[in-house]
């Protein structure tokens, strides 16, 4: 894909004119690192780091809530106005389509923002099931930004201090400079933090008051992938796709408890199976001992036999050492576990860890 | 008297006598960013000009290092084990990856200068 048939994010100057290395992501032109993936990682650990993620999509749905529910894992039930959800969109053999935000910024329907690779096949798939029961509505004239980091609330306070008393996973509609956003105090770096959804027209000169703030730094998506990995968050199409259920993906907490017990969830058979008698693979973290980096695709062994591979990998700015992600037999889960990574045909010794590698920092109130 | 050259890859290598230090040049540590772990070749090992020598990871990702010219490796910086970000810091100076055995110097002559390595990367 060449540069002139990417698409562009309301920010897209705003990145350019800060230096941004660009890089095609996902079919548009994203910003990957400013000054450096390390000094960025690091900005949003200890200040607050400001990412575009206007790439990704944002819908309402509106009408009956039952249509939502019946292709998701959450309890709409259970998300009242002001509550945010992450959840689950499962085909019907229980795979995971795509992990995203469910919340109710008011009594009229529910909003929803999915991943930028997937938005397509998403909308179509839930209009299609939809039907007449529930409408959707993209929200294509909309950026969104995430404001990141143990000062993101300190910053958020001085431009709107109504939504600076929200929670982690609660959310409302706010305004700020006249201007009417939504904002949820969520976020997928581990730390506190802010999802801002604003019109296009106004998200440039927005984000250019956010980062006025001396506190408040521009982050790439390079800084991005590395605190996701470091928070032990999925990455869709890497971490999980619709070959892998929830149970395996270690989300199964992402399905409600009452969906659970009602059994009316997509593929529900299945996976209640693999919640009772455990599934066979399991997503798990892991460390590497040495400082070679095992990347995605790099193979997982034990005893010298191949035993799985690694969906996400890197070095982790944080931890100071290269992690991972990646699936392996249900009996090697268990943290402690020893293991080797081929990295380039060499044998890395491994450890599996819990996670998240770098403890969330979610402000619960 | 020391002369440098670079390959199109953003190798340059040091050229003393029979032996050549070779390292990334700045444009290719600044294109890499934050270099955290370097895979050294073993000393005593022989490439041909142009194999896979080394291999570079920065935070994002893994590049590889090319051998600027058939030869032995005769010694590698081993620093750069405990301090990757040497790289970064000292391209051209400390963070050096290893010293080769030329075994033909006609090779050198096929390298570009420092001048036409500019507008290589220009």
């Amino acid at each position: 894909m060449t540069d002139e048939t990417l698409h562009r994010t309301p920010l897209y100057d705003l990145h350019v004119e800060l230096g941004a290395k660009m890089v095609p992501f996902a079919g548009y032109a994203m910003p990957v690192q400013y000054e450096g993936i390390m000094a960025e990682h690091n900005h949003t650990r200890e200040a607050a780091g400001l990412f575009d993620v206007s790439h990704m999509g944002q819908a309402r749905v509106t009408g009956d809530a039952g249509a939502l529910e019946a292709l998701i894992t959450a309890d709409l039930s259970q998300i009242g106005p002001g509550d945010q959800k992450y959840t689950l969109l499962l085909n019907d053999e229980g795979g995971i389509m795509d992990d995203l935000m469910v919340s109710r910024p008011d009594d009229h329907g529910f909003f929803v923002v999915v991943n930028a690779a997937t938005k397509g096949a998403d909308f179509a798939h839930m209009r299609d099931r939809f039907g007449r029961q529930a409408e959707l509505i993209e929200l294509n004239d909309r950026a969104l930004l995430a404001l990141q980091g143990p000062q993101a609330g300190a910053v958020m306070k001085d431009i709107c201090p109504q939504a600076a008393k929200l929670v982690f996973m609660q959310a409302g509609r706010f305004e700020i400079d006249g201007a009417e956003v939504f904002v949820s105090r969520s976020g997928y770096t581990g730390e506190d933090g802010f999802e801002i959804s604003i019109n296009d027209n106004l998200a440039a000169d927005f984000a250019r008051r956010l980062l006025k703030d001396e506190r408040v730094k521009p982050i790439g998506l390079g800084a991005r992938d590395s605190l996701r990995l470091e928070a032990g968050l999925c990455l869709y199409g890497h971490d999980m796709d619709e070959t892998t259920t929830p149970v395996e993906a270690a989300l199964t907490w992402a399905i409600a408890r009452t969906r659970r017990e009602k059994g009316d969830f997509p593929g529900a058979r299945k996976v209640l199976k693999q919640i009772e008698e455990g599934a066979a693979k399991k997503r798990v973290g892991f460390r590497l001992l040495d400082k070679a980096p095992a990347r995605e695709g790099a193979e997982i062994a034990h005893g010298g036999e191949v035993v799985g591979v690694v969906t996400s990998g890197g070095f982790a700015p944080t931890v100071g050492a290269p992690i991972g992600m990646g699936y392996v037999p249900a009996e090697l889960a268990k943290a402690g576990t020893g293991i080797e990574l081929l990295v380039r045909g060499k044998a890395r010794p491994a450890e599996i860890v819990k996670t998240p590698f770098v403890e969330q920092r979610y402000y619960r109130g | 008297m020391s002369q440098t050259r670079y390959t199109k890859d953003h190798e340059w290598i040091r050229v003393e006598g029979q032996d050549g230090t070779v390292g990334i040049t700045p444009y290719a540590a600044d294109q890499l960013g934050d270099v955290v772990f370097v895979e050294l070749p073993e000393v005593g090992k022989s490439f041909k000009q142009g194999d896979e020598i080394a291999v570079v990871e920065s935070v994002k990702a893994a590049s590889e290092i090319y051998a600027p010219v058939s030869g032995e490796v005769v010694a590698v910086n081993e620093a750069l084990e405990d301090e990757p970000a040497k790289v970064n810091e000292s391209p051209e100076g400390e963070g050096w990856f290893f010293k080769i055995r030329i075994k033909d110097s006609s090779e050198i002559e096929g390298l570009m200068d420092a001048d036409a390595y500019q507008n290589h990367i220009e």
